[in-house]
């Protein structure tokens, strides 16, 4: 078993490592450098500028426009996305008739299962194009038309959707329509992941709580949900991690990647925008930086607050 | 529908436990028999149906919407938006997305790049991760980890140093510079490795020690144990990276866009995702609505029909990666 192990593990490893460290642990550590410096990418001339780059950032107003965004989507986007999943994998698993076998799911709950994760497989550029020709600012937009024909929409006044910076609960109207979009295309995935986590369950607890005379409503609160904790708690955080991206909508669907006047941006598209339009490479690479900590931290304390005791069945 | 005769009684009172085992055992069937049970049993069976199909609409429909507007002509989508049936299949549509819009020359680039680099990710990503999973050296768990961080740093950190870094190696090696597919391919391999060796190395764990040692006894080196018989034995888990690696390669769109900028103007080497963008960022312009439909069909229709063959790997194999 140790003849020429050595050279084995060498030469399967050599390959895979060299072109991830090339192309991927090195840029990373390259902007935590570049971050301490005023370079500006375009020229050979960068100065060691110490923290200068950070320091600038809390006093940069397109950077807490960005914040504010990313993180209004952070609360919304993980709570809306995962009560709709769980809603709908609760009527998926249990919305069936009732017999002796205990409740069940409906009848044709694979079929739904593969159609709600369609948009799941699509890029996020042609779900954002698509999206793009249902809210076109005009009446021949599929949602202004429909919305004009049953008569809420008035034909003359159109809803502009993604170009509308008014604000609506305190937040730009554009982002709500971004965010409908997030979740629509959010939701089958977690339905599925919740699905199966419900699957997972023995059935001999629901039976068990049946006999005792628990409703399905009960017995979801009670039993499904603290027992799917875990799942809920992973989904939390990689919609958190979307929520912190939100850039392939912006970019694509968003007048000026980022507008109208700056009512959209959000971190990635100030890094974009900061590196390749302004020209300062520099600056751009300690935004990444702290997008990187700050997601970092948000898992952590993500992953911290929704730890418990392991449920083994 | 033989639901509608039976069910009341049969769901109002449970019918006795089979009475031979269970002769005794009176407490199971204490539940009160509840009527009202059955008639809020079947409501409820149809408010889920309703709600379901409901969403399920909200869908299909859209793509529905796009896939049929690809056949109109622009008079038509500017004169009946809503309709989803076209006037006449305007074939000429695809004609002109594919050959003007130059769908066609970026579907088979992306072809190409995806192509060799799921390939590629599959070879590498299953050899480091086999190694990481079943040998021990000093600096296993470094490396190990090193993958994993990947996993959780987000892209636009990396991207300016990852420009820049690439456009530096072009100026030494062409091959490797902006705009070119090998370069895009290794760059999609790197960036995949981290999700494909976590997943293959959790897989590589589970493979059975004892395999591997009658084939060394039987005098098999390292490399042929790997290619003849583990590799072999872990099809379903490389079934289920490759089909997700296929479906996240072929609709990355940030790294094209950063990288596969044409320097001289030229765009041939351009992947789908971008030409998409480009025409419908240019709609402004020229307003080929239909055009962009039948791209975006073009665009969505083997992603579709991959997921929906391999339906059951792709929702297995994502949520079991996410629950993990």
């Amino acid at each position: 078993m140790q003849h020429g192990k050595a050279r084995f593990v060498t030469g399967f490893l050599a390959l895979p490592v060299a072109l991830y460290v090339f192309y991927v642990v090195w840029p990373y550590a390259q902007a935590a450098g570049y971050s301490l410096t005023n370079w500006g990418g375009y020229s050979d001339t960068q100065e060691f500028v110490g923290l200068a780059n950070y320091v600038r950032m809390f006093g940069d107003e397109l950077i807490r426009t960005a914040f504010w965004h990313n993180v209004f989507f952070l609360v919304t986007l993980p709570l809306f996305t995962i009560a709709l999943a769980l809603f709908l994998a609760f009527l998926l698993n249990v919305g069936g008739r009732g017999d002796r076998a205990g409740v069940r799911g409906v009848r044709g709950s694979g079929v739904y299962k593969v159609i709600f994760f369609f948009p799941q497989v699509l890029s996020l550029v042609l779900v954002a194009i698509m999206w793009g020709a249902i809210y076109r600012g005009d009446s021949q937009g599929l949602l202004n038309g429909i919305l004009i024909r049953i008569g809420l929409v008035d034909a003359e006044q159109p809803l502009k959707f993604v170009s509308d910076p008014t604000p609506f609960l305190g937040v730009p109207a554009v982002l709500w329509w971004l965010l409908l979009i997030a979740v629509w295309g959010g939701v089958g995935f977690y339905m599925v992941l919740f699905s199966a986590a419900m699957q997972s369950i023995p059935k001999d607890i629901f039976e068990a709580a049946m006999l005792d005379g628990a409703s399905r409503v009960t017995s979801f609160l009670r039993i499904t949900l603290p027992l799917l904790r875990d799942s809920i708690s992973v989904a939390w955080v990689y919609l958190g991690f979307i929520a912190l991206d939100m850039y392939a909508l912006v970019f694509v669907m968003t007048p000026n990647q980022g507008g109208p006047d700056h009512a959209s941006e959000v971190f990635a598209s100030v890094i974009n925008f900061t590196a390749f339009n302004k020209g300062q490479f520099g600056y751009a690479c300690a935004i990444g930086v702290a997008l990187a900590i700050f997601t970092l931290l948000l898992a952590a304390v993500q992953l911290r607050i929704t730890r418990r005791e392991r449920i083994e069945f | 529908m033989s639901t509608v005769t039976n069910p009341p009684t049969s769901a109002a009172s449970p019918p006795p436990p089979p009475s031979k085992t269970a002769g005794g055992r009176r407490t199971a069937r204490a539940r009160p028999p509840r009527r009202a049970g059955a008639v809020s049993d079947s409501f409820f069976n149809g408010f889920s149906h309703l709600f379901l199909l409901i969403w399920g609409a909200m869908v299909v429909l859209p793509l529905l919407w796009v896939v049929m507007s690809s056949f109109k002509d622009d008079a038509q989508i500017i004169r009946e938006p809503l309709s989803l049936i076209p006037d006449q299949l305007h074939w000429e549509n695809f004609a002109r997305a594919w050959v003007d819009g130059g769908i066609g020359d970026f579907f088979v680039n992306t072809i190409l790049i995806v192509g060799g680099g799921v390939f590629l990710t599959m070879l590498l990503g299953s050899m480091a991760a086999y190694v990481l999973a079943r040998y021990e050296f000093p600096g296993n768990r470094v490396i190990y980890y090193m993958f994993l961080s990947g996993l959780t740093l987000p892209v636009f950190m990396a991207a300016v140093p990852l420009y820049k870094g690439v456009y530096n190696t072009g100026v030494f090696i062409p091959l490797l510079g902006p705009n070119s597919h090998v370069m895009l391919i290794l760059v999609y391999v790197a960036w995949s490795l981290a999700f494909t060796v976590f997943f293959m190395h959790s897989f590589f764990k589970t493979l059975p020690s004892t395999v591997a040692e009658a084939a060394m006894v039987d005098g098999a080196s390292h490399s042929t144990l790997f290619f003849r018989v583990m590799l072999p034995m872990s099809k379903p888990g490389l079934i289920s990276i490759g089909i997700f690696n296929v479906i996240g390669q072929w609709n990355q769109w940030y790294l094209p866009y950063l990288l596969m900028q044409p320097s001289g103007g030229e765009a041939k080497n351009q992947v789908i995702a971008q030409g998409l963008i480009d025409l419908s960022v240019n709609q402004g312009y020229k307003s080929d609505w239909s055009g962009l439909f039948a791209g975006v069909t073009m665009a969505m229709l083997p992603v579709l029909l991959v997921y929906i063959v391999f339906q059951r790997q792709v929702q297995s194999g994502l949520t079991g990666s996410v629950s993990k």
